[in-house]
């Protein structure tokens, strides 16, 4: 627990600037390949665009260096590479959304700098754990008030106040794993109690079990109010791995398995769409079903990627436009089509680069709830991005989710943006040190 | 905690591993198959629309009749006919809707520059990012000769198909098949205009996809007794050998009879010779010579000259697809013997197309020997370079060189002195002969002239038909309506 804090120094400029400056390279770069792919010039809106880009990423760089001056130089610039694709991607698959993206970008980079102005040490959260926990929950369950909340493909997710249109589970994600972070740290020595065995694994005594429970059971509750398998799905693993790594006890991993197997086969009993997901899952291409809705969907993600091959097709010379949802749950398949093998690991390459950096991070921090929050973020990244490349590539069955940073949405861009503000506070220490805790 | 995360770093490096692993296999490995499945349609055509496909050009080498052009649509390139109906039946159409058909899919590997011969030209496209070219083909057909056989074919009433090949090389200088369709329309990039045309030329009665000239069967009539006299001459029989010449033809074992045209007796007595027969074209006479000859030797005859005996199997390749005449298997006339009479003029079930009797016309003028047809005679790269060459080839010898000679000049008896005086063009000696085909009861008959010049060294061999008695109803013959047209497009072909 009482690990030494290593001590820090402010990282050089050089490698910050550099990494940036690639990373707007890449990200404008991309953006302009996908003008010329598309109508063969330099994009109409190249002026404005740029600009964004260079003034978002450039701000942030300042923002960090002023408020973050130790934090790990790659954190922001791989996210950014990723944002800065996904744009490439959805600009070319409709100016109309680029242009919404585009301003998400702007809020997403402004909520980004104000996560590390006002953060200003990450321990300040941690004062905080049912505030934001409660906070947290109200966010995931909103949609379901009546009134407010909207369905919309069949998931009830959207919250609908007045001209604005959100998915507060996307912050309420980060919210949960800030407060799963602190609850943690707190109970982890109660947890850690190995009163009686079964087998190799020691376990807690039975009134400890509790937590565990009570996230299993809400996150049932989120597939049957929200009908949202992919939250769901991503709630639980992030709650058992978080108590796992704070816990130190594999005990909790088994329970967690057993538990997820058990709600997912309960799931598959109870919710005729659960059974489709699976079925289109197995059958996406059976010539059969292949043109029916869900099948379709995820068999044309498949041919975009085959069509791809190795180097794809280039930016604005394929048809991802064929894929439904292509900017958002399927953009790493209109990835795949595009920019090929290539591009879809380059992908899947950046986000090892995050979330081992985000891991390294917790490994790094002062105490156990900066360490506890960073793997918790990274976790949530990891998996989020796993399931759905997992589901759009078939294997595993396809939920929701979307492709962090990658993806169109403003809620999603902006959330993710917050928890890498929180990623980057964390891996550059409190502003003004006040002895480590 | 630092085990665990160390261990966690581990597992999710593992998810990742395994994902790397699926879009290897989606990409890479299972990449052909997936992209390739039926349902992929839609992404294969626009692939398919991004070649500047390669033009389809008349034997000049400069008139186009297929090419493609930029498109502002979602497919890139468009396919054009320049000329619209005229050559309709030979270029096919490329839809993306309804696929391709004729030389459009035959020699598609070439145009769409798939062909390995293409390979150097694709590479070098694809690393200077221009958009992939596919090769030109050259064809045999001659505008001057089609636009002429079209004339002729459109200025008549009924529904006319034509065929003019040269006889040296089975070179095809046209194929004209009236009533025919505008292929720009399937061509259209917008869906709808593609269906409604589509369903219009499904619907049309007149069926104007299907060519008369190469795709579909009609009984030959007296054109068929070149075949029979054919067989006559490698039997043994020469023109000048002498024949009963009755007024009818009794056919034994049965009540039935044959007749001459209008029920009338050939002149020149009781007996003529063979030559005289073709040159009145006298059922009663060549029935006989059928039933002398037998069903073996009339059907080993017409299968030299490419008659199939089973329909669908074509003894001839062609570049397009097409349906070669039919003369029944000898085995089918072991139990009605006197029904070989009747298929030895050309009736009941002897079929073939303007094509199939274009050939037998060149075999004879040929000097006895039939060439395969041929539409294509080169490829050439986007550079104008020749990269695949189709040499004329021989199909057969239905007969020798001093019967060939000898069938001709009975051929030049019909247009000079027989049935085929309408076919007479002013020093140019022409060999025809006509055809007035039944076909069912109380349907008009179909006017038929088949034919080449100039006789002594022919450069070009026509056959026309007329369906359904044409502009003459009951009164049609081959002589009167069809022997004007085939001379018109056998000057067209001379340049007299």
């Amino acid at each position: 627990m009482s690990r030494v804090a290593a001590p820090r120094s402010r990282t050089s400029l050089a490698p910050s600037i550099a990494f940036t400056v690639l990373a707007l390279i890449l990200s404008i770069g991309a953006y302009v390949i996908a003008g010329y792919g598309k109508r063969g010039q330099l994009p109409a809106t190249f002026i404005l665009y740029a600009t964004i880009f260079a003034a978002g990423y450039a701000g942030a760089l300042v923002v960090i260096r002023a408020f973050a001056p130790r934090a790990d130089p790659a954190l922001f610039p791989t996210a950014a590479v990723l944002v800065g694709l996904g744009f490439a991607m959805i600009f070319r698959l409709s100016g109309g959304l680029a242009a919404e993206q585009a301003t998400w970008i702007v809020v997403g980079l402004i909520a980004f700098a104000l996560t590390v102005i006002v953060v200003r040490d990450a321990r300040m959260l941690d004062a905080y754990t049912y505030t934001i926990g409660l906070l947290g929950l109200l966010l995931l369950l909103l949609p379901v008030a009546p009134g407010i909340g909207q369905t919309i493909n069949g998931a009830r997710l959207w919250v609908q106040i007045g001209p604005l249109g959100f998915q507060p589970a996307e912050i309420g994600k980060v919210l949960i794993v800030v407060f799963l972070a602190s609850y943690l740290t707190q109970k982890r020595e109660l947890l850690q109690v190995a009163t009686w065995r079964i087998g190799p694994f020691r376990l807690p005594p039975a009134k400890h079990l509790g937590p565990v429970l009570l996230a299993w059971g809400a996150s049932l509750a989120i597939l049957f109010l929200q009908r949202d398998l992919g939250a769901s799905l991503l709630y639980f693993g992030i709650f058992v791995v978080m108590l796992w790594v704070a816990t130190g006890r594999a005990a909790y991993l088994v329970i967690g398995l057993i538990l997820f197997v058990a709600g997912a086969y309960l799931g598959w009993l109870l919710f005729d769409h659960v059974q489709l997901r699976v079925d289109i899952w197995l059958n996406a291409l059976d010539p059969a079903r292949v043109f029916d809705q869900g099948y379709g969907q995820l068999a044309q993600a498949q041919f975009g990627m085959a069509s791809g091959g190795l180097v794809g097709t280039g930016l604005g010379q394929g048809s991802p436009g064929l894929i439904p949802f292509a900017s958002t749950d399927f953009i790493f398949a209109a990835i795949g089509e595009e920019l090929g093998l290539l591009g879809s690991t380059a992908i899947l390459l950046l986000y090892l680069v995050l979330v081992g950096k985000g891991l390294r991070v917790g490994l790094r921090a002062p105490d156990g709830f900066s360490t506890l929050l960073a793997v918790g973020l990274s976790t949530l990244v990891a998996l989020q991005a796993f399931v759905i490349v997992g589901g759009v590539t078939r294997i595993i069955p396809l939920t929701g989710v979307t492709l962090p940073f990658v993806s169109y949405g403003g809620s999603s861009l902006v959330s993710n943006f917050v928890l890498l503000g929180l990623l980057v506070r964390v891996s550059s220490g409190p502003l003004a040190p006040r002895g480590a805790g | 905690m630092e085990r665990q995360i160390r261990r966690l770093g581990i597992a999710l490096m593992v998810l990742f591993v395994i994902a790397f692993a699926q879009v290897n296999y989606l990409q890479v490995f299972a990449a052909d198959r997936i992209a390739d499945d039926p349902a992929n349609a839609q992404r294969q055509l626009i692939a398919e629309y991004k070649v500047d496909r390669g033009s389809i050009l008349a034997a000049d080498g400069t008139t186009v009749l297929a090419s493609s052009r930029k498109s502002p649509g979602d497919l890139r390139f468009q396919r054009r006919y320049p000329h619209g109906e005229l050559y309709a039946h030979e270029t096919g159409f490329y839809s993306f809707v309804f696929g391709r058909t004729e030389l459009e899919q035959t020699y598609n590997d070439f145009l769409a520059g798939d062909a390995p011969e293409l390979l150097q030209q694709t590479l070098t496209d694809l690393i200077l990012g221009r958009p992939k070219q596919g090769a030109s083909i050259v064809t045999t057909l001659v505008p001057e000769i089609q636009e002429v056989a079209a004339a002729e074919a459109a200025a008549e009433a009924g529904d006319v198909a034509i065929a003019a090949i040269d006889p040296a090389t089975g070179d095809v200088l046209a194929l004209v098949s009236e009533p025919t369709y505008d292929p720009n329309l399937l061509a259209s990039q917008d869906p709808k205009v593609v269906r409604d045309a589509w369903d219009v030329l499904n619907e049309d009665p007149e069926k104007p996809l299907l060519s008369r000239a190469s795709d579909e069967l009609f009984p030959p009539g007296s054109t068929f007794k070149l075949v029979t006299a054919s067989a006559a001459l490698e039997n043994g029989f020469g023109p000048d050998s002498l024949w009963p010449n009755p007024n009818e033809l009794d056919l034994p074992l049965t009540d039935a009879t044959i007749e001459n045209f209008g029920g009338s007796t050939c002149s020149g007595g009781s007996q003529i010779t063979l030559a005289d027969a073709l040159r009145q074209s006298c059922n009663v006479v060549f029935g006989a010579v059928g039933l002398e000859l037998g069903a073996d030797a009339l059907a080993e005859q017409a299968r030299e000259y490419g008659f199939t005996a089973e329909p669908g199997e074509d003894l001839v390749p062609f570049d397009i697809p097409w349906t070669s005449g039919v003369f029944p298997a000898p085995e089918t006339f072991a139990e009605r013997e006197p029904a070989v009479a009747i298929s030895a003029i050309g009736q009941q079930d002897v079929a073939a197309n303007p094509l199939q009797m274009a050939l037998v016309a060149a075999a004879i003028g040929n000097g006895g020997v039939e060439m395969q047809p041929r539409l294509v005679t080169e490829a050439r790269d986007p550079t104008g370079q020749v990269i695949a060459e189709f040499a004329p080839r021989e199909f057969s010898q239905p007969l020798s060189a001093a019967n060939a000679a000898a069938l001709t000049q009975m051929m030049v008896g019909v247009v000079e002195s027989g049935t085929g005086t309408a076919a007479q063009i002013p020093g140019v000696t022409v060999a025809g002969k006509t055809g007035t085909a039944q076909h069912g009861e109380g349907a008009n008959p179909h006017a038929w002239f088949v034919s080449f010049a100039p006789a002594e060294a022919p450069e070009v061999a026509v056959a026309v038909i007329v369906l359904d008695g044409g502009s003459l109803s009951s009164e049609a013959t081959g002589g009167a309506l069809a022997a004007p047209i085939a001379r018109a497009v056998l000057e067209a072909a001379l340049g007299v």
